[in-house]
Order: structure tokens, then C-alpha cells, then sequence
């Protein structure tokens, strides 16, 4: 029992985070289908940023809202920044080019901002514990378990349900989904694919950028620590089906889920087991478990 | 199949090519800098091989499963048969990776694009779990590699280069053997048009499964080798997904134009690689990123187009 | 001397998720024919040839050639055995020139195994190539990469490369619809003596009532997924119903 509650919750908490992260990845590639490897960066950024600002801020319980604040304005200025520098003068020159290229540019850029990190930050591992610290812990069926840890999951809830709102109830939502559709018959439709794009990757480097800031308080921030992030939201992508919103909600449990099993039952199979799933997934339904539409081209 | 193949420019240019660097890297040049040419031409083949898949645009983001798997094939006969003879090396890292690539096929000949990109990732990853994690292979420390040996007498680090010479002739000729045959002309086809080819009575899974397991087999050789130029095989070196970064790097930025191509480019990315680490340490990654989009924007055909515009002899591409 | 049946289909259906694209086909055809498959689009007309060439599978009905039943074979199978075809949009290889195409179709039907590793770039091959080049009149043309050919040209490179696979039957789809008017008549002269010269039985579909009157032996009607007529052209084209759902 104790034993299911501890993976539960590890898993749980560690799902959350990975659906923030994958999401802004889906969404990239479901509306630009590009796999945006630079988006381990944004998630790097967001954490140091985050840092950076807690720590400035100090150990402050009078002012503790500010913690927050600074972890989502940190999301939004390297979404922002990044996001716009990168799609402008980068991918919106490439989008006519093979996909592999694409995906090997953002790998370039991802080389890039990791070593920005280095220089704009230093090598020192930085830890922004203050946040977690004062909501301390509580007792769940027998386990200690930090708060700031389950806020997390509420976080992940949050954003799961506004991304449902923005794309079901919302004109913009609707927008967005017939460029995923299909983007040609967008174009004639009048719709300005160009901003579609730009307003798309700065909202996936938000989000990128949002999971490694809120989860940078429980953590030890230092250089590097982006490059197993990246690979494991590829993995919930292609568990999901690349493009599909519950596609990473799912992908993110089955992930999580499995991951914290793994760690508490079997560590050996930790690393090996995710892959396993990520590779059995494509080879019996390679689209993904919620594979979005697709236009019938003739 | 080889016939009047040593007549060949490509080959004639190749095998020149390949005596210049190790010439060069035995004689002349300071160990440091040597070590680029070898390890150059040692990773060269894996390169090679991911450009024959290329060529076909089919692009494994998961390389080093082979890369890797020919290295760590090398570390455990030595291990467990004590085999240190740089031939059985070579053959046993070959074989290993072209096994495994075999059988990987069956399922990845029916995949294209990001499909494929994205199932050769999960099968490299799948290996860098298991030998991350494995104690009996020495986990993420690796496991060390000791000199290699011909006919019971140890190499000797020239000794190793010159053997590397000698396998990296071997591939150029069996690569331009398969790419100027008619087989190896199917492999743009099926880029082109694979209705086409199935209707002129082939089977396109078949080209493509061929195809894979060559590239599977010059990638374990590339592992084989750097295992014993290294003397030490280890999972994130080898097998994590980053490796098999490096190696589309480099394919890109060698280009796809000839199959000295990636022996060039590989050499090249040692330098830049070794250059940035030594000048710059906390700016290499930044310098290699920086090179690949300027390679991506600016040199499309890579750095062999380069040359085809100084060439003298006017090759075409072929 | 042209009496034995080379193809036949009985009761030939084929439905994409209940709607039909064709049903009842039931034909018959002889060595050496030369037959016309005329109907307005979306008749039934290429999805008849693709059931044929094993591109689609019927939904049911049977299809024999030379009495042996080939039906739902793949398309490189139907190959194997002679039943070549040509595609309504040229399927060549873009990137490559006229005769790496015609080089890779001659290689690939002429070898098979081990012989498939020696270096395409033989001799005796290429004095062929040059030869069926010379004949389908895209000689000079023959170091040009295929993209930048005419409709015309990539057309008469994808009959040839479908006839160097010595097919005992060939299906063209639509020989001459993107090729100028000045062209087609060249084109349907080069093909259909080449063919007629191997003794080749042939089926192609064809919008140009002038061509299906000058060249085929017979004509078959398509309307709505059926075959309404099939009789020698004079008298098809006389025919009402092909007057009416046809031509009208």
C-alpha cells in the first residue's frame, strides 16, 4: 500500500511536469510539424531564469506570492524572446525545406543555448529552494510529501484546461485547428499562417519554459541537466501521437507512471523501459496512441 | 560486382586520400592532432553509412544503436573470449551491428520520415538503458578496451592507424560498389518514387531492408574501430542519443555528394571539436551549433560542394 | 492466329466504404488486342486498371491472365508475370535523367539476385537503352533530368519504362491527357507501333475519341462503375448509350 501511494505520487508529480514540457512540444509539432529539439533549451532557460530571480528575491515568506510571479514571467520572457528570435530569423526561412533538416537546425540551436546558459549564468549549480521550503510538507496515507511538489499537478491540471478551452470554445482555438488540419486549405482560407506560426512556437517555448521554471525550486539547477528532458518529451510525444493534445496527457501518465515504478521497484529498467514503450508504440500503431486527423490528399 | 572497380576516379581519389591522412597522421603531425585524422576516419564509416541512408532520405536519429553495439561487440569478446586480434575486432563488431541490423529491419523498412527518424531513436535509446544500467558491462563507467593485436603481436598505435586505413579502402570500395550498381541506383529511386519501383517488379522493402543492414554494418565498424583507437567504450559516448546527433551532423555538413564526403567531414569535426574545446571550453557547443546553421543556411550541399568547386578532376556527382 | 484469351474478369466489384467504384465487370480479352477503355470521369475507369496491375484489390470477382487467377496479387508481382502498366500522372524518377530511368526499368528486368550489384553503367545495356530512347524519340533529351522535361516527354519515359519490362500486357492510363495536341498523335504513333511490333496486348484509357478511333481494335464503356459497351469503335461509338453517358 505504502508502496503504491509512493509511485502513485512520484508519478504523478513527475507526469505533471513532463505534460507541461511535452504539451508546448506537441503543440510545435502539431501545428508546424517541426520536432523542436531547441525546446530543451527553452525548458533550460525557464529554469535558470526562475533561478536566478528566486534566489535574488531571497529567502522572503512576507512577499512569498512574488516567487510565483517571478517563475511565470521567467516562462514568458524566454517564450517570448527566444521564441520570436528563433522562429523569425530562423525556421520561417526553412519551413520549405526536407524535415530533417528542420529538426537538425533545432539541434543546433539547442547546442547554442545551452551554452549561452554557461556563459550568462556560470557553471555553478544554482538552487532556488525557497518556494518549496516554506510550503514545507504534509502526510499522504503514511508518506511525506512536499507541497510545492503537489502544486505542481494542479498547475498541470490548469494548463491542460485552459489548452482544452482555448482550442474547443475559443475562435482563435478553431483557427488553430484547421491550420493543424491542414494547412494549404487554411492558407486560401484566409487564414494568416505566418503569425499562426510565430504565435505557436512562442506559446510551446512558453510552455517549455514554464515546466523547467516551476520545477527548477525542487531541484538542482546545472548545466546539462535539460538533455534527458528532451529525449523523455519526444518519448510522451510519440507514445500520445505527435500533435495531439490528449495524446501528451496520456503519454505524460503512461510515462510518469511507469518511470516511478521503474525507480522504486526495478531501477535497472528505469531508462530502458520508457524506450520500450516509446518503441513498441510506433511499431504497433506509429501515429501515436491519439494520432490527430488527418486530411485525405488525393 | 567489383569489376574494373580500382579503375574508378572516386576510388583512385579515395585510396589517395586515405594514404595522405595516414601518412600525414603517422609521420608528421603531433599525436593530439594525429588522433583527429584517426578517429576522423574511424567515425568517417559511421557517417558513411547514415548517408547511404540519406540518400534514400531516410535519416535514423538512433545511428549509434550500431555505433555503439559494434563497440560494446568488441568489449565483450574481449571480455568473455579474450579476443584482442584486431581482425576478428573489426569482424566481430561488423557482424554484430549487421545482425542486429537485420533484424531491426523487418520492422523499420516499413517506416519513412519522422517515423523512422523517430522508431531508430527509441531502439538506440532502448540500448543505452540497458547497457546504462547493466553492471556486468561496467554501466555508465564503461568498460576499458586493451591494445589491439595482430597474429599475437601488439599493434602499436601506428600500427592501429594503418589498420584503420585499410578498412576505412575496404568500405570506400564495397559503398561504391553498391551505390554504382543498380541496386544502389534504386536507392534514389525509392527517394523519387516508390510506386514506380515496386511496378518495375522490386521490392522497395527489400531495397531499403538491404540498404539498412550496409549502414548498420559501416556504423558497428566505425564503433569497432574507435573502441580500439579509444581503448575505452562507454554509454554516453557511444550510444545516447547525442552521438547519433553528431553523426546527422556531420553527414549534413560533410554532404551527401561523394563518399569521401563524410570521411572529410568527420576529420573536420574533430578539428573544429578539439580546436573549440581547447580555445573556447565553454563555447564549443555554441561553435558547433553555430556551424551547423551556417552549413544548413549557407553551404547546403556541405562541405564536399566546396571542394567541387576547386576539384580538378570535375567529378560528377554521383 | 490471335484467338487465345490472355485476360478475363468475372463479376470484378470493387467498393471503397460502400460506395461503389465499380461492379459486374466481366470482360474478355485476346492475345494481341488493342483496346480502347473510354467513360467520363469518375467512371470506374483507373480504378479498373488498378485492380488489374494489383494496386487495388478487388472487393470481389475474380481476374485471370492466361488462366491463372491473379487476383489481389501486388503490383511487383503482376510485373513479374508480364502485366506492366503507365500512369495517368507520369510516375518517373524526378531527380534522376532520362536514361537513369530507362536504366534502372531495363536493369531491373533484365537481372535479378547477385547481377543486381554489377555497375549499372554496363555496356550492352546502354547501347539498348539508347536504341528504345532513339525509337520513343527522347535521345537528346537523355542526360536531362526528368523535372525539367515536358508532360509529353515524361510521358512517353514512363510507357517506355513499363514496355522494357517485355509485358504480355500493357494498361495505360490516360497515354496522352497533359500532352499537347501537336504531341499526342506523335506519341500514340511511337507507342502503339512499338507495341504492335512485340505483339503486345494493350489497354488504354483514353479521352480522345480520335485516337480511340484511329488506333484500338475494340472499345470498352464505362458509366457509373459499369462497363455499358464493348464492341469494335465504329460501332461503339455509334452506340446511344455511349452517345449519351459518354461522349454526350
Amino acid at each position: 500500500m505504502q508502496f503504491l501511494i509512493t509511485v502513485l505520487l512520484d508519478g504523478l508529480i513527475y507526469a505533471s511536469y513532463l505534460f507541461i514540457v511535452s504539451l508546448g512540444l506537441t503543440i510545435t509539432f502539431g501545428v508546424m510539424k517541426i520536432l523542436n529539439v531547441a525546446h530543451g533549451g527553452f525548458f533550460a532557460w525557464g529554469a535558470y531564469l526562475a533561478s536566478i530571480s528566486i534566489i535574488y528575491l531571497g529567502d522572503n515568506e512576507y512577499n512569498s506570492f512574488l516567487y510565483y510571479f517571478a517563475i511565470f514571467l521567467s516562462a514568458i520572457i524566454v517564450g517570448l524572446f527566444f521564441g520570436y528570435i528563433i522562429e523569425k530569423f530562423i525556421l520561417r526561412k526553412m519551413y520549405n525545406e526536407d524535415i530533417h533538416l528542420i529538426v537538425l537546425a533545432t539541434f543546433g540551436l539547442f547546442w547554442i543555448l545551452e551554452d549561452l546558459i554557461l556563459h550568462v549564468f556560470g557553471v555553478d549549480p544554482l538552487m532556488p529552494y525557497y518556494p518549496a521550503m516554506e510550503l514545507g510538507g504534509i502526510e499522504v496515507g503514511g508518506i511525506f510529501q512536499g507541497v510545492y511538489s503537489l502544486t505542481l499537478a494542479g498547475l498541470a491540471i490548469i494548463v491542460a484546461f485552459i489548452c482544452w478551452y482555448f482550442l474547443k470554445k475559443t475562435k482563435y482555438g478553431k483557427v488553430l485547428q484547421s491550420v493543424i488540419f491542414d494547412r494549404e486549405v487554411s492558407v486560401s482560407m484566409g487564414i494568416n499562417v505566418t503569425k499562426v506560426y510565430l504565435i505557436t512556437f512562442i506559446i510551446g517555448g512558453m510552455l517549455g519554459a514554464l515546466g523547467g521554471a516551476y520545477i527548477a525550486p525542487t531541484i538542482s539547477v546545472s548545466p546539462g541537466f535539460a538533455i534527458d528532458v528532451v529525449v523523455m518529451s519526444f518519448a510522451v510525444v510519440v507514445i500520445g501521437g505527435m500533435g495531439s493534445v490528449p495524446g501528451a496527457l496520456i503519454g505524460s501518465l503512461i510515462v510518469g507512471l511507469v518511470r516511478a515504478f521503474a525507480v522504486h521497484q526495478a531501477p535497472i529498467l528505469e531508462l530502458f523501459i520508457i524506450y520500450a514503450i516509446m518503441a513498441i508504440v510506433l511499431i504497433i500503431k506509429p501515429e501515436g496512441l491519439f494520432a490527430p486527423p488527418k486530411p485525405r490528399k488525393i | 560486382m567489383f569489376k574494373g572497380i580500382l579503375k574508378e576516379q572516386t576510388i583512385q581519389v579515395g585510396i589517395g586520400f586515405v594514404f595522405i591522412v595516414v601518412l600525414l597522421g603517422t609521420f608528421i603531425l603531433p599525436e593530439w592532432m594525429s588522433n583527429n585524422f584517426m578517429y576522423g576516419l574511424s567515425r568517417g564509416l559511421a557517417v558513411l553509412g547514415l548517408m547511404i541512408l540519406w540518400r534514400t532520405n531516410l535519416v535514423s536519429f538512433g545511428h549509434a544503436l550500431y555505433y555503439g553495439f559494434g563497440a560494446y561487440a568488441v568489449a565483450i569478446a574481449q571480455k568473455y573470449l579474450g579476443v584482442t586480434d584486431v581482425f576478428l575486432r573489426i569482424l566481430i563488431a561488423i557482424a554484430a551491428a549487421g545482425l542486429l541490423g537485420f533484424v531491426l529491419g523487418f520492422i523499420l523498412r516499413r517506416y519513412r520520415e519522422i517515423f523512422f527518424a523517430m522508431l531508430s531513436l527509441a531502439f538506440s535509446m532502448v540500448l543505452y538503458g540497458l547497457l546504462a544500467k547493466a553492471e556486468f558491462l561496467g554501466s555508465t563507467d564503461g568498460m576499458s578496451i586493451s591494445p589491439s593485436t595482430m597474429f599475437g603481436f601488439e599493434l602499436g598505435r601506428f600500427g592501429l592507424f594503418y589498420f584503420i586505413g585499410f578498412v576505412v579502402i575496404l568500405s570506400l570500395i564495397f559503398a561504391h560498389a553498391y551505390l554504382r550498381s543498380s541496386l544502389g541506383h534504386l536507392t534514389t529511386a525509392i527517394m523519387d518514387n516508390e510506386i514506380r519501383v515496386e511496378y518495375l517488379g522490386y521490392s522497395v522493402e527489400k531495397a531499403i531492408h538491404i540498404k539498412y543492414v550496409i549502414s548498420a554494418c559501416l556504423a558497428g565498424g566505425a564503433g569497432g574501430l574507435m573502441a580500439a583507437a579509444l581503448g575505452q567504450v562507454d554509454p554516453d559516448s557511444m550510444v545516447l542519443w547525442s552521438v547519433s546527433g553528431e553523426l546527422v551532423f556531420v553527414t549534413i555538413m560533410a554532404g551527401l555528394g561523394n563518399i569521401l564526403a563524410p570521411f572529410v567531414g568527420a576529420i573536420f569535426f574533430e578539428f573544429i571539436r578539439t580546436y573549440a574545446y581547447e580555445f573556447a571550453p565553454q563555447a564549443w557547443q555554441m561553435i558547433i551549433g553555430g556551424t551547423l546553421l551556417a552549413i544548413i543556411f549557407f553551404l547546403p550541399g556541405g562541405l564536399w560542394s566546396l571542394f567541387q568547386k576547386i576539384n580538378p578532376f570535375k567529378k560528377e556527382k554521383k | 492466329m490471335a484467338t487465345t484469351e490472355i485476360l478475363k474478369t468475372t463479376n470484378l466489384q470493387k467498393s471503397f466504404s460502400g460506395i461503389i467504384a465499380a461492379e459486374d465487370i466481366n470482360i474478355s480479352v485476346k492475345e494481341g488486342e488493342i483496346i480502347g477503355i473510354i467513360g467520363a470521369n469518375g467512371a470506374g475507369k483507373t480504378v479498373f486498371v488498378n485492380m488489374i496491375t494489383g494496386y487495388l484489390k478487388p472487393t470481389s470477382g475474380s481476374i485471370e491472365f492466361n488462366g491463372k487467377n491473379i487476383t489481389g496479387i501486388k503490383p511487383r508481382e503482376a510485373t513479374h508475370i508480364g502485366v506492366c502498366r503507365s500512369f495517368q500522372v507520369s510516375q518517373v524518377f524526378m531527380s534522376m535523367t532520362v536514361k537513369q530511368n530507362l536504366m534502372i526499368a531495363m536493369s531491373l528486368s533484365k537481372k535479378s539476385g547477385s547481377a543486381l550489384l554489377d555497375p549499372i553503367n554496363d555496356d550492352i545495356l546502354s547501347k539498348e537503352c539508347d536504341k528504345i530512347l532513339k525509337q520513343y524519340n527522347i535521345i537528346k533529351q537523355k542526360d536531362l533530368v526528368v523535372s525539367t522535361l515536358s508532360q509529353g516527354m515524361r510521358k512517353l519515359l514512363d510507357i517506355a519504362m513499363a514496355v522494357v519490362g517485355n509485358p504480355k500486357i500493357l494498361l495505360l492510363d490516360e497515354p496522352t491527357s497533359g500532352v499537347s495536341v501537336e504531341e499526342k498523335f506523335g506519341i500514340m504513333d511511337i507507342v502503339i507501333s512499338a507495341l504492335k511490333e512485340s505483339g503486345t496486348t494493350v489497354l488504354f484509357v483514353e479521352h480522345d475519341m480520335e485516337i480511340v478511333e484511329r488506333y484500338v481494335d475494340r472499345v470498352m464503356a464505362f458509366y457509373q462503375g459499369q462497363i455499358i459497351c464493348d464492341a469494335p469503335p465504329k460501332q461503339a461509338l455509334k452506340d446511344k448509350k455511349v452517345i449519351q453517358y459518354v461522349l454526350g
